[in-house]
């Protein structure tokens, strides 16, 4: 019923290769299949981990045990960011939207190494299966948050190993990509498409790739001397045989800070493709959106002492890392100032992905502003270690990863499977998701300020209204997700067929059909101007 | 997707991912090299005395079986580039035994360091304090994570000559070869950092 206007090219999804039902998909070194993989893999650890969120809001409804002992919110708030943070927002965007929309942007039939890149994926599951055993072995799960800071994660009697390993699978799977994509878009560009006519996504992945590349092997390491110190009790961290934790806090932040960004980057450059296509404009200062990319991934290296403001750094080392970290936010300002002048006199199409895109702004304009707050260095020592900043962590990382995943859902929902979303569905889910997210969050800032610390399952009574508040936005935030996604899985089966081109997009993923065709472009195109070139 | 059966080869596209991996390679055991820096300017004392105890000869014999190892893995590309296949995989088979000498030492050294108590976690070890702890631990470690290495390049280098075999690698086809030469390099290059690290500087 579909594919034969003119040519007998089957699309991805129909495609019969050498094997059938789902080993097409778990054996397919299709790049597009492989970014479903992790779409399907991603999706359901996301909706775990908000699960367990919405399980620890519950808890702190009232003081005291309201569901849960201490013991067992350690360990929730333990895997809630092991998930969150290793399984879903850093491969979310590259290793979704990366894998699926990077060939198809830049002209090429696949990413450079294809069953390099199905092994990223396996890498991944057998991560994830290691965090899941960590959990169901052992006389305890792992209760030492996902920065597994020692010495505390080699005395506790949880059951560190397995989850440890898994975080470093998890690396692992994550160097891959970034491997992977580094040379693809070196090397599998389209004739034409010089590196100043590439989309901004593709930008962003491959400032991305460097850091996935360069900062990830050092908590790699890290990660194996937590192994050998459970193991072996070698010493390296331990006081007490003459090792340093504050050492083991500079090596995990050496990687962890940077990974703020492999989690941001891409997220802005999903934003920075959505706005010109709504607004029909060429994207304001595209340079500049390019060097604040790559200045970004660059200064980001120098700043993860701001992570450690209260561990006792000299005086020398907190002034500079704070400066940082505000140089820092300036290339971030930019990409902000430019998206707003994107929008100046330009007609815009009021669609979904528009909407995420708008919010994601705003989100992401407090969760900068907050950030810088926490960067300077008194305000820090009052705030270190509070709600505020958890609040500030999920404005970035939630609100603005999360609402650009879910932004850059819809906006190549139709493209990846020829499917419409149901617009209005799709509406009244962010609503909701977005009440949701200001009412959890918000109150957060409050309590921080006020001094409510972080990952303690109880609190004092002062505290109690803003919990309350926060809990209930919880329960909204959730609905709303409920909605956006069984949206998205009821248009798959009921949704209008989409057009090749449904929103207007200039870049080269809208010239091929919906869904693409196996081998992507039936003529290699040839490039002979910039991005987003609207009149 | 098995319907690309036309040709694509980008030999250049591969030697840039394996020297990208090498990059990661480095950082991995420049993390390492972070914290060697960090307790040896702490310790300096306990550091200089127990490098002292390490063997010095073994140790230089090690570095020359791994560069000479080095040597016989570039020649065996230069043999399949010029279409000698047998000579090819008799340098590689040089390689490959080496490697499994500078190993055979390793574990002799190691074995002579536990049989005198010096190890992770043994009380001996723990009553000559804190410096000489971690300088012990972090020389099990490194050396044991370059070994591993060591392990790694080996069965890849075997896995290459079995393709050299099978003549999936050839004349005008030998990428494979050559990135396990890089990879195999890189494992000769880090030694070179840890041998004066450990043994020499004293």
């Amino acid at each position: 019923m579909s594919a034969h206007e003119g040519m007998q090219e089957p699309n991805y999804l129909e495609f019969k290769g050498k094997y059938k039902g789902i080993y097409s998909w778990i054996f397919s070194t299709d790049h597009k299949r492989i970014g479903l993989l992790y779409l399907f893999s991603i999706l359901s650890l996301f909706v775990i981990g908000a699960t367990i969120g919405l399980l620890m809001k519950f808890e702190l409804i009232a003081p005291g045990k309201t569901i849960m002992d201490a013991k067992a919110y350690n360990a929730f708030f333990t895997l809630h960011g092991i998930i969150m943070i290793f399984a879903v927002v850093i491969p979310g965007l590259p290793a979704v939207f990366g894998n699926f929309m990077l060939p198809l942007q830049i002209g090429a039939k696949d990413v450079a190494f294809p069953k390099l890149n199905l092994l990223s994926w396996y890498l991944y599951v057998a991560g994830v299966l290691m965090v899941v055993i960590s959990q169901f072995t052992g006389d305890q799960a792992p209760d030492t948050g996902w920065t597994f800071y020692a010495p505390y994660s080699f005395r506790t009697a949880g059951n560190m190993l397995p989850a440890v390993f898994g975080a470093f699978l998890l690396g692992f799977s994550s160097i891959l990509t970034g491997l992977n994509f580094l040379v693809t878009i070196h090397r599998m560009r389209a004739p034409g498409m010089t590196w100043l006519r590439m989309p901004l996504f593709p930008w962003t992945l491959y400032a991305t790739a460097w850091i996935q590349l360069l900062a990830t092997p050092i908590v790699g390491i890290t990660l194996l001397m937590i192994v050998a110190e459970r193991l072996f009790n070698i010493g390296f961290f331990d006081p007490t045989l003459g090792g340093d934790p504050v050492l083991y806090q500079h090596l995990f932040w050496t990687y962890s800070h940077p990974a703020v960004y492999i989690m941001i980057l891409p997220a802005m450059g999903a934003i920075s493709e959505i706005i010109p296509t709504f607004a029909r404009k060429i994207i304001f200062g595209y340079k500049f959106m390019v060097a604040s990319s790559l200045l970004i991934a660059f200064v980001g290296y120098f700043v993860w002492g701001h992570h450690m403001f209260t561990a006792n750094m000299s005086g020398k080392a907190l002034y500079i890392f704070s400066l940082l970290t505000f140089l820092v936010a300036i290339p971030s300002a930019i990409k902000v100032f430019n998206w707003i002048s994107t929008l100046y006199k330009a007609s815009i199409y009021l669609q979904t992905p528009f909407f995420w895109a708008m919010a994601f702004i705003f989100v992401f304009m407090i969760g900068g502003f907050s950030g810088l707050i926490i960067g300077s260095l008194a305000a820090d020592v009052h705030l270190h270690d509070t709600h505020f900043v958890v609040a500030h962590f999920h404005f970035i990382v939630f609100g603005g990863t999360g609402f650009a995943f879910f932004g850059a859902a819809h906006y190549w929902f139709p493209k990846i499977t020829g499917k419409m979303y149901d617009a209005l569905w799709a509406n009244i889910g962010l609503t909701v998701f977005f009440i949701g997210f200001i009412t959890l969050y918000m109150p957060m800032f409050f309590l921080g300020v006020a001094g409510m610390p972080r990952r303690y399952f109880d609190y004092d009574e002062v505290f109690h209204t803003g919990n309350i508040i926060s809990t209930m936005g919880s329960w909204i935030l959730y609905s709303g997700l409920s909605i956006i996604i069984t949206n998205l899985f009821v248009s798959l089966k009921r949704g209008v067929k989409a057009p090749a081109d449904p929103w207007g997009g200039s870049t080269l993923e809208w010239t091929i059909p919906s869904p693409p065709p196996v081998e992507n472009f039936i003529e290699t195109p040839i490039i002979t101007k910039g991005p987003y070139s609207y009149k | 997707m098995s319907l690309k059966m036309e040709e694509h080869r980008d030999d250049l596209a591969s030697k840039t991912g394996m020297w990208l991996f090498l990059f990661t390679e480095m950082l991995l055991f420049g993390g390492l090299f972070v914290v060697y820096s960090v307790y040896r300017y702490i310790n300096a004392d306990a550091f200089h005395l127990a490098a002292q105890e390490l063997s010095v000869p073994v140790g230089t014999i090690n570095t020359i079986i791994l560069l000479i190892s080095s040597a016989t893995i570039a020649m065996s590309v230069t043999a399949i580039r010029k279409n000698n296949k047998k000579l090819s995989l008799l340098l590689l088979g040089f390689t490959i035994l080496l490697g499994l000498v500078f190993l055979g030492n390793k574990y002799f050294e190691w074995g002579h360091h536990i049989k005198e108590n010096i190890y992770p976690g043994s009380p001996v070890l723990a009553s000559r304090g804190q410096g000489d702890v971690l300088f012990y631990g972090l020389y099990y470690f490194m050396t044991g994570l370059h070994a591993l290495h060591i392990i790694i390049g080996l069965v890849f280098i075997g896995f290459i000559a079995r393709l050299i075999i099978k003549d999936r690698i050839v004349s005008d086809n030998y990428v494979l070869l050559e990135n396990s030469g890089l990879y195999w390099h890189l494992v000769d290059l880090i030694w070179i950092f840890l041998f004066p690290l450990f043994y020499l500087i004293t």
